[in-house]
């Protein structure tokens, strides 16, 4: 579905994504797990053409997108939900969703895409004439990735939303997108909390400095001594052995 | 004194047509610009030369006037609408200041420093009403629609924006050109109503005025930014009978009270609508005092 190969993006003189190259299938949830300035969000943002990556390609069903604006990357079906939120802080929390299907173009789509998420997040319904820039943190995680989720995406890009959230929310984030893939949504989601992230997804990548260091089926990667060293930490060994069954 | 009245109506009009360019960009798209007089000196100079040297009727030279200032915010725009805020602010200062010193130097058409006398005096009350209503309307009608939206969206988080499809350097074109235009087309009523032009009239201090009335009145409000525009204009009149040589200091100060007291205006993002004002009313009647109200209810009744 989507095809990344020997991407090259440099800020200025900063070689922050080296040769990657990675590959996301139908259906999957994929994550990118890495430390701060591995590349993680600045490889979501080469995807969705926010930042222009110096060589390499991104197909995404047969097409490049390289060369795409953003807003022509979105119309084709690829959402992304910025890190840190970035809600529409002055609009109420509807008319951030009203945004959200602005590819859309389509009054019964946005209806059933606008039951999806409220269904997903009743909160978002309690609260849908509330100021976005009003609600809680978590509250705007919702919101951000439900607006993303209204124009109906094949291919929805999260970037670390599980940032800065209690515990008990970052549950409901994750069971969220589960539920986001069950219902057929493909996800490349992008995360600190490594634990989580692998004990949702599919298959993993893990990206250190630009570059790829390992990837493969997420049980596996999250068994892999160095991984569980470096990001699971000691207290993630434990719920790795969870996972382990 | 009917004349002094009609006069002040018609600076009233024209400067609240000036202020709503600001008002989309800076209210509606989040982008500050401290050149907009540069647009209403491309109108005002092209409506006059084009009246005066080739006898072009006024309806159609005032036209020219704001499609020449609109013509001319796109190779403005190109470059400089990917600049973020800070820095498309000092782009839209060098822009406003080379559009002055052009008018300075470009003697043969402009009359140069000397400034360009003679204009025929055109503009009326009528007139000037008819156009200020229009372009209220215009811009409620931008502002409500699809491309407003976008803009609010591109203002409130451009990065966001994108991510969902949005074209933010399309939507920002968009309102820019609006904006040259309403800029365009008060700079033609005022070279028409004044009858003389001088590159003075358009350089920083009046792309100033405009930025402060969109900030007063409220960035986000199309009738804050009217009602700004108002009082800002009648303001320093008023006061000339009252503290005569201070009035543009108390000016100055009146102000500087209200951005520490109201950061965000006097509408905010509220605009004023039948329904308010007659929120307003019964609340008044009622007799209890809002924070919000006593402000609102003043510069209310004067416009």
């Amino acid at each position: 579905m989507l095809r990344v190969e020997n991407l090259d993006v440099f800020y200025g003189g900063i070689h922050a994504l080296k040769g990657l190259s990675l590959h996301v299938d139908q259906g999957e949830i994929v994550t990118i797990i890495g430390a701060n300035g591995a590349g993680k969000s600045t490889l979501l943002r080469s995807i969705s053409g926010i930042v222009r990556p110096k060589s390499g390609s991104i197909t995404f069903e047969g097409r490049r997108l390289n060369t795409l604006v953003p807003s022509a990357i979105a119309s084709l079906g690829i959402a992304h939900v910025p890190e840190g939120r970035r809600v529409f802080a002055g609009l109420s929390v509807m008319e951030n969703l009203e945004m959200g299907a602005f590819v859309l173009n389509d009054k019964k789509k946005f209806k059933e895409n606008l039951d999806r998420v409220f269904n997903l997040f009743p909160r978002l319904r309690e609260r849908a004439k509330q100021r976005a820039g009003t609600l809680s943190g978590g509250e705007q995680q919702m919101l951000a990735i439900s607006r993303g989720l209204m124009m109906s995406p094949k291919l929805l890009l999260m970037d670390e939303p599980s940032l800065g959230l209690a515990p008990v929310l970052v549950t409901t984030i994750f069971s969220a997108i589960k539920e986001i893939n069950d219902a057929g949504t493909t996800i490349l989601l992008v995360e600190q909390n490594a634990h989580k992230a692998l004990k949702v997804a599919n298959r993993a990548y893990v990206l250190e400095t630009g570059n790829l260091v390992m990837e493969g089926p997420a049980s596996e990667v999250a068994k892999d001594p160095a991984i569980q060293q470096a990001y699971l930490g000691r207290k993630a060994r434990k719920a790795g052995a969870g996972t382990g069954r | 004194m009917t004349g002094f009245l009609s006069g002040m109506l018609i600076t009233v009009g024209i400067n609240i047509i000036a202020v709503l360019g600001p008002s989309i960009l800076l209210g509606f798209t989040g982008m500050f610009t401290f050149g907009h007089a540069a647009y209403e000196a491309l109108g005002a100079y092209t409506s006059a030369v084009l009246t005066m040297r080739y006898s072009v009727p006024f309806p159609l030279a005032l036209l020219c006037g704001c499609v020449v200032a609109m013509l001319c915010s796109i190779p403005i725009g190109v470059p400089t609408l990917h600049l973020t805020s800070d820095y498309f602010i000092v782009a839209t200062l060098g822009v406003g200041e080379i559009v002055a010193l052009l008018m300075e130097n470009l003697d043969k058409i402009t009359g140069g420093g000397r400034g360009l006398p003679g204009v025929p005096l055109y503009t009326n009350l009528p007139i000037t009403a008819v156009l200020v209503i229009a372009c209220i309307w215009v811009t409620r009608n931008f502002v409500n629609s699809r491309h407003g939206r976008n803009c609010v969206a591109i203002r409130e988080n451009q990065l966001a924006a994108e991510c969902i499809g949005i074209n933010a350097f399309k939507h920002k074109m968009i309102a820019f050109m609006i904006s040259a235009f309403l800029g365009g087309l008060s700079g033609g009523l005022m070279a028409h109503y004044v009858g003389l032009l001088h590159p003075k009239m358009f350089r920083i201090v009046r792309s100033e005025e405009l930025g402060i009335a969109v900030i007063l009145g409220g960035a986000g409000s199309v009738t804050g930014s009217v009602l700004a525009a108002i009082v800002v204009t009648l303001l320093p009149e008023l006061l000339r009978d009252v503290v005569s040589d201070w009035r543009l200091v108390v000016y100055g100060l009146a102000v500087i009270v209200v951005i520490i007291n109201r950061p965000q205006g006097l509408m905010g993002y509220r605009e004023i609508t039948l329904e308010s004002l007659r929120g307003l009313w019964s609340r008044l009647a009622a007799g209890r005092k809002r924070p919000a109200a006593p402000g609102a209810a003043t510069t209310g009744r004067r416009s």
